[in-house]
């Protein structure tokens, strides 16, 4: 169905050809820098697999579900949150240095890199493209209330908001308040319910579990 | 002025609505994993740092009108080609024209695993003691250097307070230079958003940020 309208849009048709000429792009400097023996294409596979299948969101949910069962592990996190996270077996690249910022009634944290993408990988996965756009860097520092409605998240007047500029090598987890109504869960249940976006304080947790998608 | 950043977004006006996006989307094209790859397993042989590769993308003169992977791209091969490690008439020809160069390292598949693992942490022992602490009122310089920096434009030249004490950190304004590490203090400081968009502003929002000690100044 989507053929049939690019048949007649020029807008799709134009970046259609745009993305046909980076995909060529990207192709030629693949083999270039393979042949120039550089990069080991089974590395580039490994690499993808990774991040495709084995670092995503659903680590940041096992953090966060672990927090809200156990006193011990939430007070550890949030004393030294690259040790805690590091109990549950993930560390590493783009989470060197985590710091663990628990919303409550009263607070609200949301997190942003106004300068590039930075973002807590091991935790979280890669970024989404909304984090690394412009209207996200450009307007969450001057009016997070207004964004974080546009996410459909509506927040008391008096609940203070707190936004984190990523502009070191800290990188930062939220950890959403624990819906009401979910006493029975268990710790995986709980994890479940925790989204990405809640995670980086665009959204609340509710009693849905969410999709996670492939 | 010679160096022109075109990435520090925060507090401009004009860039329209956020687009949510649902969780499993990673991906929009199938080129964009490869250009993840290229740029992760590029940046593991060591022929240049995490600063320099953030200043090759944010100098880029369309960074505007890219895509994040296209950013990522386009800063790629302006490393390779500075470096004399690809140029760009190998990437239009599609293969190796020239002889390589040598490389500190190739990551191999079974290293992946381990290397993402340790990352790179940026934490560096000084002797210097911290000249700022806790609750101390701290003000950001005003000063723009000629060369990659951490401090948001937004945040220049504005008094907020020490929240917490990180340790001494790799020195990105020194690092993405070639200047060596130069570890420095970084504090996390924080702002009333009344101190940073005027008294107009929601009595019940601060900001927080990361700031190395060179760019901060009692107050």
């Amino acid at each position: 169905m989507a053929h049939a309208r690019d048949d007649h849009d020029h807008h799709d048709d134009h970046d259609h050809s745009a993305l046909d000429e980076t995909e060529l792009r990207v192709r030629a400097l693949e083999t270039v820098l393979v042949q120039k023996g550089y990069v080991d294409p089974a590395a580039l596979d490994a690499l993808i697999d990774t991040y495709t299948t084995r670092i995503g969101p659903q680590n940041g949910a096992r953090v966060v579900a672990r927090a809200w069962v156990d006193p011990d592990y939430r007070a550890r996190l949030l004393a030294d949150a690259t040790a805690a996270i590091a109990e549950l077996g993930y560390s590493g690249r783009q989470g060197e240095h985590m710091v663990a910022v628990e919303n409550t009634p009263a607070r609200h944290n949301v997190v942003v890199c106004t300068l590039c993408s930075c973002y807590p990988w091991p935790v979280l996965g890669l970024p989404p493209t909304w984090y690394k756009s412009a209207p996200y860097r450009s307007r969450v520092v001057r009016d997070p209330r207004g964004v974080l409605a546009e996410f459909g998240v509506v927040l008391p007047p008096e609940t203070e908001i707190r936004v984190w500029d990523s502009t070191a090598e800290v990188r930062y987890l939220v950890i959403p308040q624990r819906p009401a109504g979910t006493a029975a869960l268990s710790e995986a249940q709980l994890a479940d319910l925790v989204s990405r976006d809640a995670m980086i304080g665009t959204a609340l947790v509710g009693t849905t579990p969410v999709r996670r998608g492939a | 002025m010679s160096y022109v950043t075109r990435a520090d977004l925060g507090g401009q006006e004009g860039h329209g609505a956020v687009v949510p996006e649902p969780e499993g989307e990673l991906f929009h094209a199938d080129w964009e994993p490869r250009a993840l790859a290229l740029t992760l397993a590029m940046g593991a042989t060591g022929c240049w740092n995490l600063d320099q590769s953030r200043a090759a993308r944010e100098t880029l003169p369309d960074y505007a009108r890219l895509t994040y992977y296209q950013i990522w791209i386009a800063a790629l091969e302006r490393l390779l080609a500075e470096r004399g490690l690809a140029g760009a008439d190998e990437i239009a020809a599609g293969r190796a024209l020239h002889a390589p160069a040598r490389v500190p390292r190739v990551l191999g598949a079974d290293q992946v695993a381990a290397a993402l693992a340790r990352g790179a942490p940026t934490a560096r022992p000084v002797a210097a003691p911290a000249r700022f602490a806790v609750g101390q009122r701290v003000r950001t310089t005003a000063a723009v250097p000629d060369h990659h920096t951490r401090l948001p434009g937004y945040l220049r030249g504005r008094v907020g307070t020490v929240e917490s004490v990180h340790g001494a950190h790799v020195f990105a304004d020194a690092h993405a230079r070639g200047a060596g590490e130069d570890p420095r203090w970084l504090y996390t400081v924080v702002f009333d958003a009344r101190a940073l968009w005027g008294p107009g502003a929601d009595p019940r929002h601060r900001v927080s940020f990361d700031a190395w000690e060179p760019y901060l100044e009692s107050a």
